[in-house]
């Protein structure tokens, strides 16, 4: 599938937390890529391992407990893993991948007027030497274009609401017009109304810079609407992947994307109530052999307790569990 | 803004007149008659009486108060002293500067080198440096004045022959004692600026600034010593606070005669305008410290700006 529009290959990357006396397998060996232009979700609920996923792509992650053990992040020809720290800050970082955090209300500088917030980004990736009265005119653009009057740049972040704060951080994100934006659940600290005109602005501005993106998210409902293709992870390693259309049809679902489905309220059926997934994500510091999932599992065979599945592909969709070993000895 | 500091400044009224009150009462109901502290045992009961009808001791507490309180605030009277037949406020006024100029300069050594440190002890969280920088900071910290003092005050002058050891003049003269009050409080300001730098830096708006590629100088200044200096300005503000009056020891050791020693003698031959004076005095520029204190806190934080201009209109 790697094609030479690949943006982002991302290859076997593990991710470990060392604390004094355990050892977090955080990440576990998980493989995606990005083509230019395209929206990649990855879902999977807290503690999957896709906030530290999307971290380790822009090296974010805490630098003393936090280690990659193995992998490639290849962008562009450089493995983001490997590039010296001048490089990242100055060329990666804001230049061409940047990033919209979950929580709007506390990753903004409480005692910076919001506009200095915005051109920060610019002043410090000033290809074309602009000047100050130039980088003032951009960062009115990008605050118009995510819906905020130019006149409220010189506004605290605590005097606006929590959706024009997020519009903020869209518009830091924005701003340097990158080739990557990883979005790490942009709506979850939204309440719903909001969610709807922030998601909806930023397909828009994707569509309208081409940019590609990376959103990270719990909620089906996004990635139906919003992705071109999923990745579902769980216990730090994706599970099944697909274009939206594979994912959302159900031939060949692997049981934890069946439980994630059955979480959510269906209208055509009628049922009284909602199916969740029984039992908890196993503890990242002591994971089962064998398949991850397996304690939770409702159509567990004794393989699984014992063997980690192979990816078995069909097209673009692509499962990881044994229920379908017998379809790949068909192909 | 500025009703805000104007109210500031009228609280202060209440603030004198409580300091006053208190002194005056403990000053009252302590021990020994003024009179004879001030003229010896020996004093002849003419001569007593005579003081006491000079200085007005004969009328009950609260009237000598209220007289008091009334030529501070009609005739900024700070008093006269029984010990010397001086207006308070004139030895005070010659007495000031040298307890300022040690103050100030001790606070400025300490704050800069206790900042400094302080945020590079927790950049480099955990490395030698960092750990050099707290153990010195405590045992620093740990060491009294007065012992400290006379060491400094062995090797600079003793051995080494570079700086005077005692009395006041030259610049040189107030080396020694900048260094006595300095270090413990440069080793206090360094342990709170590591802490409230360390707690900045974990914030997620560093995070933020780290995501949009700005270089890491820029990070660690503008954004996270820029919120994490509001309580070390605060804890900076506390301690000229009671520098100002705990610079005695320090006073005493280089035989400086500042506001400090000033009042403990007052105390001791119960000059009971003097003390008054003298700690009325301090108590209005330990204020004006505390409020310049709030006007930097409000200049640097615009939501503290917020509640005070909103605080000012109602």
């Amino acid at each position: 599938m790697a094609d030479k529009k690949t943006l982002l290959d991302v290859k076997d990357l593990s991710i470990i937390y060392t604390s004094r006396n355990e050892t977090i397998h955080a990440v576990n060996g998980i493989d995606f890529n990005l083509q230019k232009g395209e929206t990649l979700g990855i879902v999977g609920e807290t503690g999957a391992g896709k906030s530290t996923t999307a971290y380790s792509i822009l090296r974010l992650l805490p630098e003393r407990t936090a280690k990659v053990t193995s992998g490639s992040i290849m962008f562009d020809d450089m493995d983001l893993l490997k590039i010296s720290d001048g490089l990242m800050q100055h060329g990666i970082r804001g230049e061409r991948i940047s990033i919209i955090f979950q929580d709007p209300m506390s990753a903004l500088n409480p005692i910076m007027r919001i506009g200095d917030q915005i051109a920060e980004a610019l002043k410090f990736h000033n290809k074309e030497n602009l000047t100050k009265e130039e980088l003032e005119k951009q960062v009115d653009e990008t605050l118009q274009l995510v819906g905020i009057q130019k006149e409220r740049k010189d506004d605290y972040p605590h005097q606006l609401s929590g959706g024009m704060k997020q519009r903020v951080m869209i518009a830091i994100a924005l701003v340097c017009e990158p080739d990557l934006i990883i979005a790490d659940e942009p709506t979850t600290a939204l309440d719903v109304t909001i969610q709807a005109q922030v998601l909806a602005m930023i397909e828009n501005l994707k569509e309208r810079f081409g940019t590609s993106m990376i959103l990270i998210t719990h909620d089906l409902g996004i990635v139906a609407q919003m992705c071109d293709r999923v990745a579902i992870m769980y216990a730090g390693k994706i599970i099944e992947t697909g274009t939206v259309k594979d994912i959302f049809s159900k031939e060949m679902r692997h049981p934890y994307t069946e439980g994630l489905f059955g979480s959510l309220p269906n209208l055509e059926t009628k049922s009284s109530r909602l199916h969740p997934i029984d039992g908890l994500m196993p503890d990242p510091a002591n994971l089962p052999t064998g398949c991850k999932f397996y304690p939770r599992c409702p159509h567990c065979m004794p393989i699984c307790k014992e063997n980690e599945p192979t990816n078995i592909t069909s097209g673009t969709h692509i499962v990881a569990c044994h229920l379908y070993d017998s379809e790949k000895e068909k192909r | 803004m500025y009703k805000y500091i104007l109210k500031r400044l009228l609280s202060m009224i209440f603030i004198v007149i409580g300091v006053a009150f208190v002194v005056f009462t403990i000053m009252e109901i302590t021990p020994g008659d003024p009179a004879i502290m001030m003229l010896g045992d020996n004093a002849s009961a003419e001569d007593i009486s005579a003081f006491n009808e000079k200085f007005g001791l004969g009328k009950p507490f609260v009237v000598r108060f209220g007289n008091y309180i009334l030529k501070l605030f009609t005739k900024f009277d700070f008093g006269t002293s029984w010990l010397t037949s001086r207006p308070v406020l004139s030895t005070l006024l010659d007495r000031i500067p040298i307890t300022l100029n040690i103050a100030v300069s001790s606070i400025a050594f300490a704050s800069l080198i206790g900042v400094s440190l302080g945020v590079l002890s927790a950049v480099k969280q955990y490395s030698p440096l960092d750990y050099v920088a707290r153990v010195t900071a405590m045992i620093m910290a740990a060491i009294p004045v007065f012992w400290l003092g006379m060491m400094l005050a062995i090797l600079f002058s003793l051995k080494l022959h570079l700086l005077p050891a005692s009395g006041i003049g030259s610049w040189k003269h107030y080396i020694l004692p900048m260094l006595t009050l300095g270090i413990p409080y440069s080793a206090r300001i360094l342990r709170s600026t590591r802490s409230y730098m360390l707690e900045a830096i974990r914030q997620d708006y560093i995070r933020t600034a780290k995501a949009k590629g700005i270089p890491e100088k820029r990070i660690i200044w503008r954004h996270a010593f820029a919120n994490a200096c509001l309580p070390v300005i605060n804890t900076i503000g506390v301690y000229v606070g009671s520098l100002l009056g705990g610079a005695v020891v320090t006073e005493t050791v280089f035989g400086c005669n500042g506001l400090g020693s000033f009042i403990i003698n007052s105390v001791k031959r119960k000059d009971i305008p003097a003390v008054t004076g003298g700690t009325v005095f301090l108590a209005i520029i330990f204020s004006l410290i505390l409020l310049l204190v709030d006007l930097l806190h409000a200049s640097i934080d615009p939501r503290i700006k917020a509640r005070y201009s909103k605080g000012g209109k109602k």
